[in-house]
């Protein structure tokens, strides 16, 4: 049986009275898409700000890769190679696209140029992100150095999910990615999430589309109460089964099911 | 791919045959729009030509202003609030606003006096010491809006306050002579010191802020830590999310605004001989500062503007104050007119913003 690559166990978060996470569970299974749905205040925000280091849970374990880790940030996380493209995006509207999916982790000059002067290496920093652009394509973004509010809301996202995925070498998680846009750029993104799972990254993808959902997952987690309720399968059920699940107007299947 | 993708794709069948593309860029061809986007990537570049236009507006007028004695004085004018504005320029672009910039300069100058004649420090261990304690009192303001998240405006007021009544208090009002500087600590009149080519003098002053404003156009434009400063004044959470510690920066900004403050306190003592603590820096620096850097194109509301625009707002300023004076009109006609371009260069910004609606 192949080990998750990434797994949490009993993790548990408090904000004052409120338990956001109740001793939940998690598995994300090597190249899977693996979506997570709940309804308003399941806690599936705390799951993720967990799993990506923005929160540190209060109890509980998490394993990358069969190893236990503790994430002190989102930097922290982004260390480890897990890369998150957040409802927001977190882009600075006015910096350029390279300068955006370089954020943090700018290249410097090779040499003296680099070393003493901090010279940011703009040639190589534009080359690697139009390649990775061009891969996921979106090839039809011309100009590098555009800025990201010159950009329409698919093009953001297409710029914050290829940021992740030209970084996240272990798992990419997609908060909302679709809420925020048309049905024509929707489709893109779906698109840009398949390929990104071809290129063998495994994605967690937090969504309140059911459509997209069952479309692109290959397993779906369903959050309730602070725990995960039940992992099942899109060819299982449908999607009234699942919002029922959510909200509890039908009892769950038996036991989390094994991937 | 789930076997079902089919008929949850369904609803979107009448997508077909449209546009797959997502990333689609159509050149505007409207002249408006393209000098809009012009501007949005060239912010300097309205304060360039207001500049330029004024400069052959005043050549014009009067025939004694584009001399190079009449140039170099400008330049010596806006010596002190250029060096302040570079200070202002880093806080505004984090989206911050400094109103203790004079007040630091001019304790900084008053420290560095002070510790030369009270307490018999060589002269440019003072000046080192006071170079410390000027970056100090950024520091603490950068700790206060940082760590305790409170807003810059009403931090700057409260140390604007603070520092310019310390400043009183320790030097209890009293101003050393300039004679007394140039006979025993020369060092502290270091940028008023002056080169004369061709008999026009120009003061070592000038150099320094052109070097400064070079240095830090630089460090904004082609380092990590400027492209910070900038994402951090954007939109602060989004930079904190992509991994830029925006705490770390901010507390940085106001340090390094403290240690331009206290350079400025030093040529301020170049520049007026004497060390004075009631040096009209400490009320007027805050506002003179925030003007170059508004008419220079840079937005109060961080991240947009540059560095140089903010050198052309300096300018600009002191072009008019020079020009109208050669011009012969009331001296108040300055004011009037800094005041309209101050509404111009903030119409002017809102406008670029939109660029992206």
């Amino acid at each position: 049986m192949t080990e998750p690559i990434l797994k949490a166990r009993n993790l548990v978060k408090r904000y004052g009275k409120v338990t956001a996470l109740d001793h939940c569970d998690f598995e994300l299974m090597p190249g899977e898409i693996l979506a997570v749905i709940g309804d308003n205040g399941a806690g599936k925000s705390s799951l993720i700000k967990a799993l990506s280091g923005a929160v540190q849970p209060d109890g509980g374990e998490i394993w990358l890769d069969g190893k236990k880790v503790e994430f002190a940030s989102p930097l922290d996380a982004r260390a480890h190679g897990i890369e998150c493209v957040y409802q927001t995006l977190a882009m600075s509207p006015a910096l350029s696209i390279a300068d955006n999916m370089f954020m943090g982790r700018e290249l410097r000059k090779p040499g003296i140029m680099g070393s003493l002067f901090r010279k940011l290496d703009r040639p190589a920093m534009e080359k690697f992100a139009r390649e990775k652009l061009n891969e996921l394509g979106l090839m039809t973004i011309q100009n590098i150095n555009q800025a990201v509010e010159t950009l329409s809301g698919g093009q953001r996202q297409g710029v914050a999910v290829a940021r992740a995925a030209a970084f996240g070498s272990k798992v990419v998680i997609l908060d909302e990615p679709t809420a925020a846009l048309g049905v024509k750029e929707s489709r893109r993104v779906l698109e840009l999430i398949r390929d990104v799972r071809s290129r063998g990254i495994p994605i967690i993808l937090i969504s309140h589309n059911m459509p997209h959902v069952f479309e692109v997952a290959d397993r779906i987690h369903i959050h309730r109460l602070g725990k995960r309720l039940c992992v099942i399968r899109p060819d299982d059920y449908t999607m009234s089964d699942a919002v029922a699940f959510m909200t509890g107007a039908k009892e769950a299947p038996g036991e989390p099911m094994a991937a | 791919m789930t076997s079902n993708g089919n008929t949850a794709a369904g609803f979107e069948e009448g997508l077909q045959g449209a546009s797959e593309k997502v990333a689609e860029f159509h050149d505007d061809k409207s002249l408006l729009k393209r000098v809009q986007h012009w501007l949005h990537q060239t912010p300097s570049a309205v304060p360039m030509i207001v500049l330029a236009v004024s400069v052959v507006v005043f050549a014009i007028l009067s025939e004694n202003f584009f001399r190079a004695t009449t140039m170099s004085t400008i330049l010596q004018q806006i010596a002190i609030v250029g060096i302040l504005g570079c200070a202002q320029t880093l806080v505004i672009l984090t989206a911050g606003i400094d109103l203790s910039v004079g007040a630091i300069a001019v304790f900084s100058s008053v420290l560095m006096g002070q510790l030369t004649f009270r307490y018999g420090i060589p002269a440019p261990m003072a000046i080192v010491l006071g170079l410390a304690l000027g970056t100090a009192m950024g520091a603490i303001n950068g700790l206060l809006i940082s760590r305790l998240k409170l807003p810059p405006f009403i931090v700057t007021l409260g140390t604007w306050q603070i520092y310019l009544s310390a400043n009183f208090i320790f030097s209890a009002n009293e101003t050393i002579r300039s004679q007394d500087i140039a006979e025993s600590a020369p060092a502290l009149q270091f940028w008023g010191n002056a080169v004369q080519p061709g008999g026009v003098k120009i003061l070592f002053a000038v150099f320094l802020m052109i070097a400064l404003v070079a240095i830090m156009s630089y460090v904004l434009r082609h380092t990590a830590w400027g492209r910070h400063v900038y994402a951090v004044g954007d939109d602060a959470e989004a930079a904190q999310l992509s991994g830029v510690r925006t705490d770390r920066m901010i507390l940085q900004v106001y340090a390094l605004a403290g240690l331009f403050c206290a350079i400025a306190g030093w040529v301020m003592i170049g520049r007026f001989g004497s060390v004075s603590p009631t040096a009209s820096t400490g009320q007027l620096g805050n506002i003179q500062s925030i003007t170059a850097v508004v008419i220079g194109g840079i937005s109060l509301f961080g991240g947009r503007g540059s560095i140089v625009g903010m050198f052309f707002g300096a300018l600009i300023v002191g072009v008019f104050e020079m020009g109208l004076r050669l011009v012969g009109t009331d001296p108040q006609w300055t004011f009037f007119l800094i005041g309209v371009l101050i509404i111009f260069a903030v119409a002017v910004d809102q406008w670029i913003r939109k660029v992206s609606s």
